[in-house]
Formats: C-alpha cells, structure tokens, sequence
C-alpha cells in the first residue's frame, strides 16, 4: 500500500528526475486523458469529490465544468503564491515532485480546453520558479507539452509567473490582476474566473495541491481516489503543514479524517508540544484562523471540511499552528493583525482602516497601555470589519482577534485596567 | 542603454510568454531585470519599460509601489531579509534578530557601514517549520536560508563580503 499520493518523493528518491518519474507511471494520468473526451475527464475529477486545496474547499470538477464555452481561449492559471502564514506545503511539492504537479497542470489545462497555462508563484520563490522552468523544458523535450502531444491535435505551453511579494495575490481574482501587469487587487465578484478571468477569458484557477492530486485520479479512477483515504464529503490524503510550538514541525500527509491529536502528538508527526508544555489553542488555517480551544474535543474532531466547523474553526489550507501555555493570545493578534495590516491592498475601505486600528489597539493592550473598554472596541471594529470586506482578507484578519478575546478572555483581562 | 539593448534576448523571452495584446504583463519580470545589475529600479528604467509595454510611467511606479520585492532606492548589495511573522515568532525568530542586529551593530531597516548588508524584518515566507530562517535578495535572485544561527549567518555574510571584493 502507498503511503504517500502527493509526497512521494519521500519514498521515491530524485523523483524530480524525469526519467525517474517517468519509470515511476509518471505522465500515465495525462496520457489517458488525452485519449478521453475533455468532459470525461472532469467528470472523473468531480466523481472523486476533489475539493480546492489553497482553503477554500469548492469541488475542483465542478469548478472546471463552469467554464463559459462561448467564450475562448480558455486559460489555465496555478495559484503557487503561497503566503498563508503557517503554510509551506506547495514549495516541497514544487521541488521534490515538480512532474506530478506539472502533470496535474496538464490534465486541467486539457480538461477545459487551454492551451496556455500559467504558475504563478510568490517572488520569494525565485528558485523554485527557475527550477520549474527547467523541468517545464525537460517536459517539452519529452513530448509532454508543445504542439501535437502523443501524437494528438492538442497543444499546451506552461510558462512560470513570479509575484513580487504581496499576501493578496493569493486571492485568485487579485493574482489574475497581477499577471495581467496591474497592483494586486481583488476584483469584485461576480463575474468569477471560470466565466471572466485572465484577460477577461475564461480562466481555472487551482492550488499546486489540488493539481498534484489530479493525476492519480485520473489514472487510477475516482474509486480508487476515494479508496485511498479521507470520508465521504472529504475524500483523499491532504497535506498538513504543521508550525508553531510543536517538537517536530513539518508537513504530513495524512487522510482526511485523521485527528488534530494524532497530527501534533503523534510519535510519526508531530510528537507533541516542545519541553511537555501543555497545548492551549490550535490555528488550524494559518493566521486566518480562528482559534480552537485545544480540549479533548478538539484534540479528537477528524480534519474534515465539515468537522472543523464543528469546533469553531475552519480546515482552511490545513497550516495548523500550534499554540501552548507559554504563549498570550493578545501577542498573538498583534503578530496576526500586523501581518495583515500590512497585506491589506487598500481597495476596500474595511480592510484598509480596519486592520490598521485593530493592529493600533492590539499593540496598545499588549503593551499595558489599554483599559477595558478598549478591549470591548477592538472586539466591535473586528466584528464590524466582518462581511462587509471586498474579499476574504478582512474578514480573516478578524478571525483570530474575535475567537481570541470571546474563548481566552482572562488572557486579555489581565493586561488592561478599568 | 535600454533594457530591450542590454539584454535583448532576454526581453525577447519575457515578452513571448504573454498574448502581444497583453504586453502588460511582462512589466513584472522587466522589472526583476531591471534590477539584476545595481539592485534597484532607476527613474530611467521605469520610463524605459514604460515605454517598451505602452504603459505610463506613472503605472509602472504604481506596481513598483505595490509590491515589496521591487525596490527603487539604494541599499545595501544583499538585503537580508529576516522572517517574524507568527510561525517563525513562535519557535524563536525574534529574539534571533535581536541578537542579530546586536551583532552586526544595525537595527532593521539599516545597512552596514560598508554598503554590503541591509537588514530587513519581513512577513511569513513559507518556512514556518524552519525557523529561524531569512532570505537574501540582491540584484541577481533571491535564496532561503533556513534553520539558521546567529553564528551561521555571521559566517554567511563573510562568505558574501569576500566574494563582493
């Protein structure tokens, strides 16, 4: 049995090598596609219940089956932007098994029609991004990309993209803005890319996660996807990228459906909390993340889409920070509002004044300088910053700042006079 | 000399990635080229590649302004470029660019006396699990450096001094 569907440059060494690839069924995904009609192949990706990676969770079949026909060309774009506080999985998929995701890349861009395809990767990605580059040509010399692929009608090109260090530009309409050559700003939605995306064409936008998951569906069967792990609304492996005070940080690749104990005390991942402490909060999506009281029943809820819920939180990208009893939740937020005050676009005014008062306050109360009642402020700015943001950064900068002061009180309590 | 003449095929390559209709887009990666030979974008580069993609200069400075890779002042020849942020704060970035700035006798955002080191505290960098870690970023690219000492970078940035001399 495999252990590994994404990381299996863990068990397979220079994977990154094509001809080790190759030796390794690689590109079988994509060869079968092109011997199947393109909407077949996004039925097999809805059938195995594939859901988007980068946080959101939408079923990435049905996302493909969304794109305007009327409407050409067609592009496929990968989000490689990777700036979630707390997530590092992409880069080591990149990296150390850059044909399975390229493959995946492909399959997609066959799926939908697309003939060009772009990654767009966070600036600081510099050398990843040349070194795609490389295996993009590696690719193409194989007969992988270019014109008349395996002999058929069909052509692809993928070309790299690098950002120049903006958080934003993970937010897929705000990335579409930046290859287009403009500031990195959301767009209002709708239209959403599948109708209007790149150059206003008709445009998939998937996470390196989700297109590295594709291959194996498509050569293996969406059964035999949904055999390998994960429940029935969350079917397949995932990868966790596990930060924060735990004795052994990194990313694992477990089913869905694993538990938050078994990722962070587990002897194989985690392997609990540095120096014994006792674990007291979990952010389960990064710094968007609300944060979940680390009680038994947390500990033991499935790291499912739906299950997280249950607890308060959300799987997000599964960037699962771990919080423990040396740490004060309001340091916390100020780590987590100055971040996203200082990734805030601009565009929408919530975002822009929101961030920056809540940063303000936050700052203020850590330092001993804030009475009680501008602590009940900063709980009424997130709350009124929340839902009225142009796009999801708002609304996650308020996310740890709300869970924070509503389920660790006494953390903050103490810092503030009357 | 212009960009299009300093390195021509080069910009040829940038500009074959992207629809001839939407020459736009390449103004990300002419300005990373932009930067390769002093670190930095002149007043006379942003006109150049204004020109070269029919945008104003005005645009151009805006996407320079936007994002916080693009540099359009002088610093040091490496800007070592310290992560904070929450994943890297927890297992103990802070206190390693204290110790750091210490060491090297400048605070954040300063440069050493000899021009060769800028010190800059910078947002999450996607090696939480690898902390303390930094990138450096000159004109030429941008490399990780990752489960790093204060010792260990002080032993990097020799290494930096001897080979800029």
């Amino acid at each position: 049995m495999m252990k590994y569907m994404l990381l299996r440059h863990r068990e397979i060494p220079n994977l990154n090598q094509i001809d080790v690839f190759l030796k390794e069924d690689g590109f079988e995904g994509f060869k079968k596609a092109l011997k199947m009609d393109t909407n077949a192949v996004t039925d097999e990706v809805k059938a195995a219940g594939l859901r988007g990676r980068g946080g959101a969770g939408f079923p990435t079949g049905v996302k493909w089956s969304f794109m305007d026909k009327n409407n050409w060309p067609h592009y496929v774009v990968a989000n490689a932007d990777e700036s979630e506080p707390g997530t590092f999985k992409d880069r080591e998929i990149m990296e150390s098994n850059p044909f399975q995701f390229l493959e995946g890349v492909a399959i997609a861009s066959y799926a939908v029609g697309a003939n060009v395809a772009y990654i767009y990767l966070r600036g600081e990605f510099w050398e990843v991004a040349h070194f795609l580059d490389e295996k993009i040509d590696e690719m193409e010399k194989a007969g992988f990309l270019g014109e008349n692929i395996q002999g058929t009608d069909y052509s692809l090109k993928i070309y790299t993209h690098l950002g120049a260090g903006a958080y934003i530009c993970g937010e897929e309409t705000a990335l579409l803005e930046s290859i287009e050559g403009k500031r990195g700003q959301p767009r209002v939605r709708p239209p959403f890319p599948p109708s209007q995306g790149l150059y206003n064409k008709p445009t998939v936008v998937n996470n390196v996660e989700t297109l590295s998951s594709v291959p194996y569906i498509i050569a293996n069967g969406a059964d035999r996807y949904r055999e390998f792990g994960g429940t029935e609304k969350s079917p397949g492996t995932k990868i966790f990228s596990l930060s924060g005070r735990v004795k052994n940080p990194g990313n694992y690749e477990l089913p869905l459906g694993s538990t938050f104990r078994e990722l962070i005390f587990g002897e194989e991942y985690g392997g609990g909390i540095i120096d014994d402490k006792k674990i007291k909060a979990i952010m389960p999506a990064g710094a968007s993340s609300s944060l979940i009281v680390a009680d038994d029943k947390a500990l033991d809820t499935p790291l499912t889409y739906e299950d997280v819920r249950e607890v308060g939180g959300d799987l997000g990208s599964a960037s699962v920070i771990v919080i423990d009893e040396t740490v004060e939740m309001d340091w916390l937020i100020t780590k987590t509002l100055s971040f996203f005050a200082h990734e805030s676009c601009g565009k929408c005014t919530p975002c822009r004044e929101g961030t920056y008062w809540m940063k303000a306050i936050s700052e203020r109360i850590h330092a001993g300088e804030a009475t009680k009642a501008d602590l009940e402020l900063l709980h009424d700015v997130a709350k009124q910053v929340q839902g009225k943001t142009l796009c999801a950064l708002g609304e996650f900068s308020t996310m740890a700042v709300v869970t924070s002061i509503e389920r660790f009180p006494e953390d903050f309590e103490a810092k503030v006079y009357e | 000399m212009s960009l299009a003449e300093k390195y021509p095929q080069e910009v040829e390559k940038i500009l074959a990635k992207y629809p001839p209709e939407h020459k736009k887009s390449a103004v990300m990666p002419l300005l990373y080229l932009a930067m390769r030979e002093e670190g930095y974008i002149t007043k006379a580069d942003k006109a150049d590649i204004a020109k070269l993609l029919d945008m104003t200069t005005t645009e151009v400075s805006s996407i320079v302004g936007f994002y916080t890779l693009f540099h359009d002042e002088k610093a040091g020849k490496y800007r070592l470029q310290v992560c904070t942020d929450i994943g890297c704060a927890l297992r103990g970035a802070e206190q390693y660019l204290a110790e750091l700035s210490d060491e090297l006798g400048i605070k954040p955002g300063e440069t050493t006396p000899d021009g060769l080191v800028t010190l800059e505290e910078v947002k999450c960098l996607a090696a939480c699990d690898k902390a303390p870690m930094f990138q450096v970023q000159s004109g030429e690219g941008i490399q990780y450096h990752e489960k790093m000492t204060v010792g260990a970078t002080l032993e990097l940035i020799e290494t930096l001094r001897k080979e800029a001399k």
